[in-house]
């Protein structure tokens, strides 16, 4: 373990800035890299920060049809992103709150801003909404075990349950995790791709309510209930980016060293969405479960490695 | 008084049933049937027990005077004196029931009882006042007759409940008075419905329930 | 235990009331349920807290065995349940039924003898009032089941139900009969090391699976559950959910007290059986357009996830790791407690809804979260909880599962916590979708039919107990170290002679508690956010510019559920008529289509019919002359004498 050097509050006061603060560049740095790989010059990378500003700002229109649930999706999702954030370790730089078992806890905060947006979706008795719905729950049933599957073989490598422990462990650097872990990682970014929206599994930038999942959604939204979505859906993109890149970190002995390290690391993971979503196009909406039960088998096969 | 004694005349009254074509006689037979029933109890020894008083009297109330009121009044409704023509004849049936008797004292034999069990006539009695309210139930045509056969039928059960007497009185009171009790209604009930449904209480007709 | 007993008396004569009253009978069977909840659950509190445990020994002769009842943590735990369901569905049929429906003195009558044959069933560490207060218990919910008996569908549900449960309790006289060949008396008591590895011990545990199996709804002995609760009017089938198919689990968790060296195979068996009925139950739930035949499916669901736990907790036990016996066994039993709550919750919710639109049918509603504000409210907490999300119960019970299932990957060769872990996840997706579906068709939207459109808030006597119920998930999702030294010593109760840890060192439940909070206190802040700029309410909800949009263009239950449904069609077998358009003008074409019970349809159904047909054959033997039937009777009764002679 290395010796922080920094007092364990401002440690914290870190995470809970960077956890509040930096979301909104993440997806701006993905539209960069998608703008470049085009050969255009594309929004700035902080275009998201204003957006929110500006939303911040503008009435909301609410339909005839909704209730109190319409808001408690994008409350909800941000509200969950926010303390999921709080369990996920930020790169080796110690997290403000684990225990064993709260690995479960962040899966299901998920499952619960999952839960309210497919709500809040359906309030508005849209067809619209009601298929994107759809679609979002069927899809995350196949998310799911995948997810908890990485999570198996991660607590099985690590001996451990808290969540911090299963993505740092020091267990993770040694030659017979590495082939697991890759796989892990595999099934995982699956789950990143389908869970954030990305091309291949949803376009973002689709404007097509017949081909859309996530965006769909949240047709309806308008003023700050709609500057808390897009914010939430940049919180989920770090929480998620977090878990995924932390066990490929190295550790350093200063602590403010492992902050650069993550946020490099998120620079990272953000240009390499970025490559993805340039070089393929979205999978045909049959092929989607085809794609997340590879994602299944790459979390399983990495389980039965670790047993053998 | 030995129990014995009792219980012979209860086996012979089998015997004056069987044989009698008429309702009345049958009817008288099942009430001294039920008074002999009433007192074994005390002929066993039993009577120093005062629950065991209180169940002597209720029983012969009940089998001696309440259950053949009840039957004389539905013979006072229907009008049957007489049992013609049952399934089994009457030489027959004697001649059965001699049979049945015999068989239950075979039985009886075979099967061990408790030892100390003081009154060992009980078994074959009881098996054999069991064979006879069979016979009646079974070779019986009218409705009324075959309650009298139902009545003889549970005179036979509670000779048996007799040999538990003194460990579970309860059990052996509550049992038969209520299935008595039922007995005669459901059959009541049923009197009355074969006679406003065929105008007739000749149970012949209920086959045409079958479906 | 005389506080215990009053409360029993209470309850019972909740009904009696009724029958003379003319117009308060319901007022007064929910004032004495209530009070003899109160009573009761006053008693297994003092138990659970650490008091003592209190026994009443049965005078032999009326019954002519004596018997025995015993306030013991397990019983004191499982009375919880019991008694809070009771008073709350008591409560709840003042608004919902009174005297202007049918049979409703008969069904408070029926309600009442039901709650002190359940209170009964606890509490009896004998077989004789163990099964006196069974039969009872099943008698009283064949009439409850049985009280809309105008209607054909109902009279069918109440028989397969009738056949069901006597099948069931047939097995549990076999129970019986080997528990006494084993210990030699009929009380319950511990049976000694090494039976459970015998052929006895493996007939005993066949038998209580199959017995208490077909009592709790375990796949694939569940199909009388849909067509029994979906005909109960609702507060009867939120008991039946509730407390009823928990009897089933009260008898699974007190044979796993009395064996001390479950084999390895138990807790596989029971894991298994878990699984299945957990992935199926929702599977089927995810296909039904009928909101009680969804919520009874997914109570089968639930029972999946119980038994998962057990089996956990018994693997625990068999291999001697404590900590996952602990964890196993309390995660089963909070969950017992919880899916209680947050299931009756449902299905008062869902006959608020019935009550007021005035059928069972999915498609036919919708918007009724404008029109019914507190249902929809109580209704999405429940939805909330048995979707097992945080900050609510579910989760908690979800928690300790997989936090052993979690330590269990390390121990087993076996990869059988794998099992329990991927089907926990898949569970709660599948969970959380059939709830979309089911929150979202009913409550969200417009109105689908004129029904819906012309509904009306239930009455404060029908909200009041919703109200109940979702407090106490709250209180337990949000503060479970309430009821973690309550689970301590009814899993110290389970497991006889082994250390176990308490739960508040092997689960940091106040971790859970304070995050919890911060979830709550983020939410809020972030609605006081939302509220000062005021919005404008008056447009249509965005079409993409399509002017005639009208509520019947709103996704259907059934569309919402196909993706899952056509991706689990190979084990679901849906059925669909009609639909097929063809030509260039196609006219309009009806379509319909519905997911059957598996087993029912093609196994208890067929099986069944043609032993039917078989004993049809056998008709010569019914003459029609009661003299011959007589003489059947003679014929056997001669047979067994001279055979027990010979």
């Amino acid at each position: 373990m290395s010796q922080p050097l920094l007092p364990l509050s401002i440690q914290w006061a870190v995470h809970l800035l960077t956890l509040l603060l930096l979301p909104p560049l993440i997806p701006g740095l993905i539209n960069k890299v998608k703008a470049v790989m085009a050969g255009r010059n594309g929004p700035p990378v902080f275009q998201l920060y204003y957006d929110l500003g500006k939303l911040a700002h503008k009435r909301a229109v609410f339909s005839r049809t909704t209730t109190w649930v319409f808001l408690a999706g994008p409350i909800g999702t941000v509200a969950a992103g926010l303390v999921a954030g709080l369990l996920v370790p930020f790169g080796h730089t110690g997290t403000p709150l684990s225990f064993e078992g709260d690995v479960i806890l962040f899966a299901y905060l998920f499952g619960l801003a999952r839960f309210l947006t497919v709500l809040s979706a359906l309030d508005t008795g849209s067809s619209f909404e009601g298929m994107g719905a759809a679609r979002e729950v069927a899809f995350s049933a196949l998310a799911e075990p995948a997810l908890f599957l990485g999570f198996a073989a991660l607590a099985k490598a690590s001996s451990s349950l808290s969540l911090s422990t299963m993505l740092l462990g020091s267990g993770l650097g040694s030659g017979r995790i590495a082939g697991p872990l890759i796989l892990v990682l595999v099934g995982w970014a699956i789950v990143f791709l389908a869970e954030n929206a990305r091309i291949p599994v949803d376009d973002p930038n689709t404007h097509l309510e017949l081909t859309m999942i996530h965006e769909v959604m949240v047709l309806d939204h308008s003023g700050r209930p709609l500057a808390l979505v897009l914010y939430g859906a940049s919180l989920k993109l770090l929480v998620l980016g977090a878990m995924l890149m932390d066990p490929l970190l190295p550790r350093a002995p200063q602590a403010w060293q492992n902050w650069l390290i993550f946020y490099g690391g998120l620079g990272v993971l953000a240009v390499a969405v970025g490559l993805v979503e340039s070089m393929s196009a979205r999978f045909r909406m049959t092929k989607v479960p085809q794609f997340l039960i590879a994602g299944i088998l790459a979390s399983a096969f990495a389980f039965l490695l670790l047993l053998v | 008084m030995s129990p014995d004694f009792l219980i012979a005349l209860t086996i012979l009254s089998n015997f004056v049933l069987v044989a009698t074509s008429r309702v009345n006689k049958a009817i008288q037979v099942a009430v001294i049937q039920g008074v002999l029933l009433g007192l074994i109890p005390l002929a066993m020894g039993l009577g120093r027990h005062p629950h065991i008083l209180f169940m002597v009297a209720a029983t012969i109330t009940v089998k001696g005077w309440f259950i053949p009121f009840l039957l004389r009044r539905a013979i006072q409704e229907v009008h049957i004196h007489r049992e013609v023509d049952p399934y089994v004849g009457y030489t027959v049936s004697l001649m059965l029931c001699a049979l049945g008797t015999g068989l239950s004292l075979i039985l009886a034999h075979m099967l061990p009882l408790k030892g100390g069990t003081k009154v060992i006539l009980l078994v074959p009695a009881a098996l054999s006042t069991l064979f006879t309210g069979f016979l009646m139930l079974v070779s019986r045509r009218k409705a009324l007759t075959q309650v009298v056969g139902y009545l003889i039928l549970e005179n036979g059960i509670f000779l048996f409940g007799l040999l538990l007497v003194e460990d579970m009185p309860m059990l052996v009171e509550t049992g038969i008075l209520l299935d008595l009790f039922v007995g005669v209604f459901v059959m009541g009930i049923v009197i009355n419905h074969i006679r406003t449904a065929f105008d007739s209480t000749d149970t012949r007709h209920l086959a045409e329930l079958k479906d | 235990m005389n506080l215990y007993l009053l409360a029993v008396v209470l309850v019972m004569s909740s009904g009696f009331p009724g029958i003379f009253l003319r117009r308060w009978g319901g007022e007064v069977s929910a004032v004495l349920m209530s009070l003899g909840a109160v009573i009761g659950l006053t008693a297994a509190i003092r138990v659970l807290a650490g008091g003592p445990v209190a026994t009443l020994a049965l005078p032999p002769a009326p019954l002519a065995s004596a018997g025995l009842l015993t306030l013991d943590p397990i019983a004191a735990f499982f009375a919880l349940p019991v008694f809070l369901l009771l008073a709350c569905a008591a409560i709840y049929g003042i608004g919902y039924w009174d005297n202007h429906q049918e049979n409703a003195r008969t069904l408070r009558l029926a309600l009442g003898l039901l709650a002190a044959s359940l209170a009964f069933l606890i509490v009896s560490t004998h077989a004789l009032p163990f099964l006196l207060g069974w039969e009872g218990m099943a008698i009283t919910a064949f009439i409850l089941v049985m009280t809309e008996d105008r209607l054909p569908e109902t009279r069918r549900a109440g028989w397969i139900y009738l056949v069901c449960t006597h099948t069931g309790t047939l097995a549990l006289f076999g129970v019986f009969a080997i528990l006494f060949a084993a210990s030699g008396h009929w009380t319950f008591s511990g049976l000694p090391q090494g039976f459970a590895a015998s052929g006895r011990g493996t007939a005993l545990f066949v038998l209580c699976l199959f017995g208490f199996g077909f009592k709790a709804g375990v796949m694939p002995l569940h199909f009388w559950l849909p067509p029994a609760h979906a005909a109960a009017p609702s507060h009867i089938s939120s008991v039946m959910s509730g407390v009823m198919i928990k009897m089933g689990i009260l008898g699974l968790v007190r044979l796993l007290s009395w064996i001390p060296d479950p084999p390895f195979w138990w807790g596989a068996v029971l894991m298994a059986l878990g699984a299945l009925s957990g992935i199926l139950g929702v599977a089927f739930a995810l296909g039904q357009h009928d909101l009680k035949r969804l919520l009874a499916y997914h109570s089968i669901e639930n029972i999946g996830i119980i038994l998962l736990g057990l089996g956990l907790g018994t693997l625990g036990k068999s291999t001697g790791h404590p900590v996952i016996q602990v964890l196993g066994f309390a995660g089963a039993l909070l969950h017992v407690l919880n899916h209680s709550l947050f299931k009756g919750l449902l299905f008062l919710g869902a006959g608020s809804v019935v009550h007021t639109v005035g059928t069972r049918d999915l498609e036919r509603m919708g918007g009724l979260g404008r029109r019914m504000p507190w249902t929809s409210a109580a209704f999405l907490a429940g939805s909330w909880a048995i979707c097992g999300l945080p900050p609510l119960n579910g989760f908690v019970s979800e928690w300790f599962i997989y936090l052993g299932s979690f330590r269990a990957l390390g121990f087993f060769r076996w990869p059988w916590s794998l099992v329990v872990l991927t089907s926990l996840a898949l569970i709660g997706a599948l969970a959380m979708a059939c709830f979309a579906k089911a929150y979202g068709t009913v409550f969200q939207g417009s109105p689908r039919t004129e029904a819906a459109g012309a509904a009306h808030e239930s009455p404060r006597s029908m909200l009041v107990p919703m109200g109940i119920l979702a407090g106490a998930c709250a209180t337990i999702g949000l503060a479970p170290m309430l009821v973690a030294p309550a689970l301590d010593r009814v899993v110290a109760a389970m497991g006889e002679g082994t250390q176990v840890q308490p739960l508040s060192r092997l689960a940091h439940l106040p971790s859970l508690s304070l995050l919890a909070l911060a979830l709550l206190g983020s939410a809020y802040l972030l609605w006081r956010w939302l509220r000062p700029l005021d919005s404008r309410r008056s447009l249509p909800t965005w079409d993409c510019g399509y002017a005639a949009a009208n509520p019947r263009m709103q996704y259907t239950a059934s569309s919402f559920a196909d993706g899952l449904v056509g991706g689990l069609r190979w084990v679901l077998w849906p059925r669909a008529h009609g639909g097929k358009v063809t030509g260039c003008f196609p006219v309009d074409q009806p379509f319909e289509s519905h997911v059957p019970d598996l087993v029912l349809d093609r196994l208890a159904d067929p099986a069944f019919r043609s032993l039917a047909t078989g004993a049809t054959l056998l008709r010569f033997f019914q003459g029609g002359k009661v003299h011959i039937y007589l003489l059947y009777v003679l014929l056997t009764l001669l047979t067994l004498l001279l055979w027990m002679v010979a």
